[in-house]
């Protein structure tokens, strides 16, 4: 059996080329949108804008400027986090969406439906519709080519390594020692999702990150879809409990009006 | 903000919208034809009989919508078995869209038998009408818990959504068939009790949206909206406040709209909105990651 493996990525030292992002699209053969034409989105220089079922990489840029010369950029590639306690694994009906022999998570397109349950269930909006598969797609963390001992296109293509691919437990090792040697040089950095211990066990691709999660456009306490399953349902029930005995006491009452006013009606339509 | 702004809408819209309308009239028809079936009186025939039907043509257009739905229409079956281990049956008892799949077949099995097949009155007849009043009201809710069961905003922000629906799926079905019954042979006391039935579910489902609301917390502004206006105008007011005013004094002759269609009106738009309240936050997500 393999060990787990994931991707460390380390925002600080990513400078926006998106070359993740071209590489995945060309390797996976993601098709354009909109007939191949940008929109300019006027956010930044992002026109992808988010991860969706045709952009499995999405490079972010987020502007920190307080004035002109006053401020930072903060760039990041989003993708599949390979919970290890995955939500859209959990609630897939078709049983397309699989974890693998690496610990990563893959959806089956022949399998897939199109119902779009994982989508509501990721707790960080990264799967959505392929439009010309007809069923959702995201991130495989390259399955084809880790079968075969490649690494995955994003990393491979990533010109300063901010995307790193490795087994979980040897980037951990990594991503607290490039913590450290940025605290060093006084720099508050941190990891997001690298916490076995956390939030959904870990995610299998974490994060380097100089600010709140929030900030990046990620949830600070990520959860299972699930959590809501056992409250949800007992409400449901006891509600369920209450009408029929509403129903039941209408049919009581008028039992009694009967008794009280006679015999019941003729039955129309009664045979 | 709560972590659910971070998620990406499913693009649940119309055709689920009018499911989960349907759906919960069908169960809910279902169940009160069951409960009549087993604690009515002869003269409750022509309405029990009315409520089957509406079980049987909610729970085949229910299946329509939802097949309609999907991505790929074809593999629905998908979601009831194995389609690469054939013939195994695909069942995950903790995802509500799974077990809401296996539930509304069955339903649809159980309103078939009822409607068209067994004899009326016979102890099958009740065991069927048992069986398929659970599962109806089933049908009915789970749609609620389905939402809740998600990373969604507002949906997974409350845990009440089930029970809202459900009363709402009830309220609707008692309303549909009040408004069937005269045409349809009803006795004048069956729909007394479906209008007094319907009264009183109506005061439940406002007390759960109210519950509903508070539960959200400080995320109840996300009602600051055009949602909110809808939820308050047509779900709150027309749909169930207006509804019972008049059962409490009802108006003399005929005139006006009938508040059984209110009640309809208002199930409907009680979906419509909290569907469409939670995927429009989709519209925001792109600024999301710019928050600063
Ligand atoms: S990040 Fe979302 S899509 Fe990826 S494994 Fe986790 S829940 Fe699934
Ligand atoms: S859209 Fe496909 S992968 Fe997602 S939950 Fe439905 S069947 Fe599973």
């Amino acid at each position: 059996m393999p060990e787990p493996m994931g991707f460390f990525t380390d925002t600080t030292i990513c400078i926006g080329c998106k070359a993740c992002e071209v590489a995945c699209k060309n390797w996976n053969q993601l098709p354009a949108e909109n007939g191949g034409v940008t929109e300019m989105s006027g956010d930044s220089y992002d026109n992808t804008r988010r991860l969706d079922g045709t952009h499995w990489r999405h490079v972010k840029f987020i502007e920190q400027f307080k004035g002109p010369y006053d401020g930072r950029w903060l760039m990041m590639s989003d993708v599949c986090k390979h919970c290890v306690q995955a939500g859209c694994l959990e609630v897939c009906p078709t049983g397309a969406i699989i974890r693998t022999e690496f610990d990563t998570v893959v959806i089956q397109s022949d399998v897939c439906n199109g119902c779009r349950a994982c989508i509501a269930a990721c707790p960080f909006g990264v799967i959505d519709m392929n439009p010309v598969a007809g069923t959702a797609q995201k991130c495989t963390l390259c399955y084809d080519r880790m079968g075969v001992g490649l690494e995955p296109a994003c990393a491979k293509a990533c010109p300063t390594d901010s995307i790193q691919f490795g087994t979980v437990v040897e980037l951990r090792g990594r991503a607290q020692k490039r913590v450290q040697q940025l605290k060093t040089q006084g720099v508050d950095a941190w990891l997001y999702g690298d916490d076995p211990n956390g939030p959904l066990g870990g995610l299998n691709s974490f994060y380097l990150l100089v600010d709140k999660p929030e900030v990046y456009g990620l949830p600070a306490h990520p959860q299972l879809p699930s959590r809501n399953l056992k409250r949800s349902g007992t409400f449901s029930t006891a509600s369920a409990a209450v009408l029929g005995l509403l129903a039941l006491v209408g049919l009581r009452k008028r039992r009694m009006d009967t008794i009280e006013g006679g015999s019941p009606p003729a039955a129309p339509g009664q045979n | 903000m709560s972590d659910t702004f971070f998620t990406a809408a499913p693009h649940w819209r119309w055709l689920i919208i009018l499911y989960f309308f349907v759906g919960g009239l069908a169960g809910g028809a279902y169940f009160l034809g069951a409960v009549l079936e087993w604690f009515g009186r002869p003269d409750d025939r022509p309405v029990i009989r009315t409520a089957y039907r509406v079980g049987l043509w909610g729970a085949v257009v229910s299946g329509l919508l939802l097949t309609l739905d999907l991505g790929r229409p074809l593999r629905f079956w998908h979601m009831l078995f194995q389609s690469a281990n054939l013939p195994h049956v695909m069942f995950k008892a903790w995802s509500p869209i799974s077990f809401g799949a296996w539930a509304l077949l069955l339903f649809g099995g159980c309103a078939i038998l009822s409607a068209r097949l067994l004899r009326e009155g016979t102890a099958l007849a009740k065991l069927v009408a048992a069986v398929g009043g659970l599962l109806g009201f089933f049908v009915a809710g789970y749609t609620g818990v389905l939402l809740s069961v998600t990373n969604r905003p507002i949906w997974a922000d409350s845990p009440w959504l089930g029970a809202l629906f459900l009363a709402s799926g009830a309220s609707t079905a008692a309303a549909w068939l009040g408004l069937l019954g005269p045409k349809r042979g009803a006795a004048e006391s069956s729909l007394r009790w479906l209008s007094t039935f319907d009264a009183r579910v109506l005061v439940v489902e406002l007390l759960l949206l109210i519950v509903f609301v508070a539960s959200l917390g400080t995320l109840a502004r996300v009602w600051v909206s055009v949602w909110g206006a809808l939820l308050l105008v047509g779900v709150v007011g027309f749909g169930i406040v207006w509804p019972l005013v008049r059962h409490a004094r009802p108006a003399t002759g005929s005139a006006g709209l009938n508040p059984a269609v209110a009640v309809l009106i208002g199930g409907f738009l009680l979906r419509v909105v909290m569907l469409l309240a939670s995927e429009g936050i989709e519209l925001r997500r792109g600024v999301a990651g710019l928050v600063r």
